[in-house]
Parts: C-alpha cells; sequence; structure tokens
C-alpha cells in the first residue's frame, strides 16, 4: 500500500492507519525509554556535577522535543496554507498540547537541575528566555483553537501564527552561540561533532528515540481523537438543523 | 439558594468552555510578567525587589482586561431578564456572577502567582505574602471590575474602557496589597497594617460592586 | 540507591517523577477524549444521524465504498 500525502488526505483511511501503526510505535516507545531509563542506571556520575547530570537524560530529549514538534507543527501549517492537505491543520492542532507538555517539562527540569548547580531557579538568559517564548506560544495557539468555534477558520489563523513563531527555533538554538550566557553551549548538535563522551552520548541518544516515538504515538492518537471531534461536530450541527 | 448554586455552577461551565477565557487571565498574567525582565532588564536583584509589584500589575490587568463580557452575553440572548423577571434581587446575581468569574479568573491567578515568583527570584517570605495579598485582594479586582462590566455591557467596543474606568478605583487595592507584600522582606511588622486594611477594601468592594454594578446593568436593561 | 544519587538527590527524583507525570498525563488525556469522542459519536448514531458516505452505503447503492 504506497503512502502518499494525497492517499492519507482521506480522514477515514488514516484513522484505520492510526489503528494499525498505534500499537506499535507505543510499544516501540515503551521499550526504548525502558532500554534508555536502564542505560542511565548504569552511566556515570559527571566529575564536576555528580549525580544532578542525571537530570540531563530528561532534560535534554524534552528541550530537542520541545523544538521539534514546533517544526512538525510549521511544515504542517504550510501544508494547510499551500497545500492546502485536508488533515495539516489536524496535525498541528493536535501536536500543541504535546509540544507545550515537553516545553514545560524541559522548563521545569532546567529548573530543578540549575537550582543545585547554578543556584538559581531561574535566570534571564537567552537560551532559557527564548525556550519560555516558545511555551507562551504553544498556550497562545492552544488558545487560539479554543476561542474559534469554526475548524477552518482556526485554522488558516493558527497556520499563520506558527509560520510567524518559527523565527523562534533558530534563535533557541543558537542563542547560547551568539550570546555568551549562563546555559551551557551545544555539546551534541555542533559543526565538529560531539564533545560529550561515548557514555553519555548513548544513554541520551537512546532516551532521545524514547521520547521521540512517545511523542509520534500521542501525535497519532491525537490526531485521531480531533478527526473524531470534528465529525462529532459535523453531525451535531446537521441534527441541529433537522437534515434529517 | 439552589437558584444561586445552579447560576453559580452554569457560570463556572462557561468559563471554561471554548472562548470562555478563564486559562487566558493566567497566560495573560505569565505574558505580563515574561515582558517585564525585558523592559526592566535581567537584574535578578532589582526584579526580586519589584518582584510583588510586578505580580500585582500582572494580576491587575489579567483581572481587569477578562472582565469586559462579564455581562454581555446574558444581556444579549435575555438571560438577564429572565433572571431578573424569576424574582431574584439583580445584586445578588451579580454577587454570584462575580464569585463564579473569580473562581474561574481569580483564583488561578492566585495559585499561579507562587511559579511566576520563581521567575522573579523573591524570597520565600516574599512569595507568601504576595500569594496572601491576591488572595485577599483580587474579588476587589473582580466586584470593582464588575462595575465597569455593568456600564459597558451595552457598548460593542468596550475592551479597554473597563481598565480605564476602573483603574483609579483598583490604585487603594495596588498600594495595599504591594505593600503589605514587601514588607515582610525589611520590616515583618509592617505586613498587618496593609493587609488588614486591603481585606477591608475586599469587602466594601464586594458590598458596593453588586450595587453599582445593578444600578448600572437596570439602566441598561430599559 | 538515593544516598548514591548524592546531597541533590530530592532534584533528581522530582526530576523523573515530574517527567513520568507529565507522560502519565498526556496518555490520560489522550485516552479520556478518545472514549469521549467515540461515545458522543454512538450518541450521534443512535439518534439516526448518519455521515453522508455512511447513509450512501446503507441505501444499498452499489457504488463500491473505499474501504
Amino acid at each position: 500500500m504506497a503512502l502518499s500525502f494525497t492517499e492519507l488526505a482521506n480522514p477515514t483511511r488514516f484513522l484505520a492507519l492510526v489503528s494499525a501503526v498505534l500499537p506499535w510505535t507505543a510499544g516501540a516507545a515503551v521499550l526504548v525509554l525502558a532500554w534508555g531509563l536502564w542505560l542511565v542506571s548504569g552511566s556515570p556520575e559527571d566529575y564536576q556535577q555528580g549525580a544532578t547530570v542525571y537530570i540531563m537524560y530528561i532534560h535534554v530529549p524534552s528541550a530537542w522535543l520541545s523544538m521539534f514538534t514546533y517544526a512538525m507543527m510549521a511544515v504542517s501549517a504550510l501544508g494547510s496554507l499551500v497545500w492546502r492537505h485536508p488533515l495539516a491543520d489536524v496535525a498541528a492542532k493536535a501536536a500543541a498540547p504535546i509540544g507545550a507538555a515537553f516545553t514545560f517539562l524541559a522548563l521545569v527540569t532546567g529548573s530543578l537541575w540549575g537550582r543545585p548547580m547554578w543556584g538559581t531557579w531561574w535566570v534571564w538568559d537567552a537560551r532559557l528566555t527564548s525556550v519560555l517564548i516558545l511555551f507562551i506560544m504553544y498556550l497562545g495557539l492552544i488558545a487560539l483553537w479554543r476561542t474559534i468555534e469554526d475548524p477552518t477558520r482556526a485554522a488558516r489563523a493558527a497556520a499563520v501564527l506558527i509560520l510567524v513563531g518559527t523565527v523562534n527555533l533558530p534563535i533557541i538554538k543558537f542563542s547560547v552561540d551568539w550570546w555568551n550566557t549562563l546555559h551551557q553551549p551545544a555539546s551534541v548538535f555542533r559543526m565538529d561533532g560531539p564533545t560529550i563522551d561515548g557514555s553519555m552520548l548513548t544513554p541520551l541518544l537512546v532516551m532521545a528515540v524514547g521520547f521521540t516515538l512517545a511523542m509520534l504515538s500521542l501525535h497519532l492518537a491525537a490526531m485521531r481523537n480531533e478527526i473524531l471531534r470534528r465529525r462529532v461536530r459535523t453531525l451535531g450541527l446537521l441534527a441541529a438543523g433537522g437534515a434529517r | 439558594m439552589s437558584a444561586f448554586a445552579a447560576l453559580f455552577r452554569r457560570e463556572l461551565r462557561l468559563a471554561v468552555r471554548v472562548g470562555g477565557g478563564a486559562m487566558m487571565g493566567v497566560l495573560f498574567f505569565l505574558i505580563v510578567v515574561t515582558v517585564m525582565p525585558f523592559a526592566i532588564g535581567p537584574d535578578l536583584n532589582l526584579l526580586s525587589r519589584i518582584g510583588p509589584a510586578v505580580l500585582w500589575i500582572g494580576a491587575l490587568l489579567a483581572t481587569l482586561l477578562g472582565l469586559d463580557r462579564l455581562y454581555e452575553a446574558d444581556r444579549e440572548d435575555g438571560a438577564l431578564d429572565l433572571v431578573v423577571g424569576a424574582g431574584h434581587p439583580l445584586e445578588m446575581v451579580v454577587i454570584v456572577k462575580c464569585l463564579a468569574h473569580w473562581t474561574a479568573t481569580g483564583l488561578p491567578l492566585v495559585v499561579a502567582a507562587p511559579f511566576f515568583a520563581l521567575f522573579l527570584a523573591m524570597p520565600p517570605e516574599a512569595i507568601l505574602s504576595t500569594s496572601a495579598t491576591l488572595l485577599v485582594g483580587t474579588p476587589a479586582l473582580t466586584f470593582l471590575g464588575s462595575i465597569g462590566a455593568g456600564l459597558t455591557v451595552s457598548l460593542r467596543r468596550g475592551g479597554l474602557l473597563v481598565p480605564i474606568l476602573i483603574l483609579p478605583f483598583a490604585i487603594p487595592v495596588l498600594i495595599f496589597g504591594v505593600s503589605a507584600s514587601t514588607a515582610v522582606v525589611f520590616d515583618p511588622a509592617g505586613f498587618r497594617a496593609p493587609f488588614l486594611l486591603l481585606a477591608a477594601v475586599s469587602l466594601l468592594a464586594a458590598v458596593v460592586g453588586p450595587v453599582a454594578t445593578a444600578a448600572s446593568l437596570r439602566g441598561g436593561l430599559d | 540507591m538515593m544516598a548514591a544519587l548524592g546531597p541533590h538527590a530530592a532534584f533528581i527524583v522530582v526530576s523523573y517523577a515530574i517527567a513520568a507525570l507529565v507522560v502519565a498525563l498526556l496518555v490520560a488525556w489522550v485516552v479520556i477524549d478518545h472514549r469521549a469522542q467515540v461515545r458522543r459519536l454512538g450518541d450521534l448514531e443512535a439518534r439516526g444521524v448518519r455521515r453522508r458516505s455512511a447513509a450512501r452505503a446503507e441505501a444499498g447503492s452499489d457504488r463500491k465504498v473505499p474501504s
């Protein structure tokens, strides 16, 4: 079965796809996360930070996901505005709460990591502030979707807002390089390759893959719910209009 | 009494629905707190000293800006006329609506304030005192703001008019609230007097607010 | 194992606990929302409201319904 985007545009076919695929992605997420946690428990402490470095294995994947989810929403927004793909705005709307949750997790674990390491719960440096702005953008988008009743109108407005907000992503990524601030510079995704040791890089990457599988599973399930919700709304409007 | 309980539940349910705006107050509060350091600078020492003021201004703006729709929908679809026609005093209806609005919008601000206080590096005693003053003072903001909502109920573009009209009356609330919150850091004995005055203002607002609101709504109901 | 985590053990444990909580809440949201939508669709169906494509299939037309 060739899975082109045009074929996936049929919501009924997409629902069937989700039912088929979701158990596998969810099961894979559980297994990979379990493996990741096992690797973390065997990983070494940091010579400077001691055991608190273990927070990194939650904090960094959450932060990556917060940006990755927004990037997915940006692509969906393009699909919505430029190609008018029917499921594009469903994808964007379903992703927002998940992205917001991981951004929240990144902020909170970062705060819990920063308190013992830097002595403060929060500091207004470039990286932290731009991630907080990302969190606020997620919440604003969710508020926008909740406020506009008609899904089509809401989709257009949200797509524009998502695309405008994409400028925040490079700011988050490069802020630690452009401004010499408290948050540590990049140690994995760098031009010269990672500076982090293999005994820490492997658990980190495994946790990242596990988090990503979890996010994808949640996203598929949320998209399914959104499609069902729109059906309920359409049928409800039909019933209220006395069309039968 | 059960009629008012039913009204309270209805108001709460409406507030959290689509377009109800219950959580938007907290989101706006967060945005105000986030925007302040861009203007004031990231110096945590300075931010922690003016922290109570920043939180109070955020709560004030979030409450006043969220109040303009309090009576509009009910007036437009006639629900207000129905309730008044059933013999319930308009003042009681106003009290119930204000309490529901505070529960859905003001109370979340109070709950969120300690977390936002962490963004401003406030010391624990200041976090506690600010939360206490917000708990006691935000009902005053709701009751006072309701007067503005009643005055502007028939206006299409009421939006900013509510804060403009009500801010002068909210100033004592702001003064006592910030004064009590800041006192705990430098002069703990200085907390009691402003805090009690704040409570007094809230109680006064709980009486004056509904009476004035009912009067302005009756003007609009004819 | 707690003592092995050093002087800041509480921060580490709370981080992992919050992560578990967030994931659990996301899963709960997705599951509860799914049940609610399925229930509402069932209610509407019981009231006789049909989607256009389902109605066409019921009318017994010989047009193939996409599977």
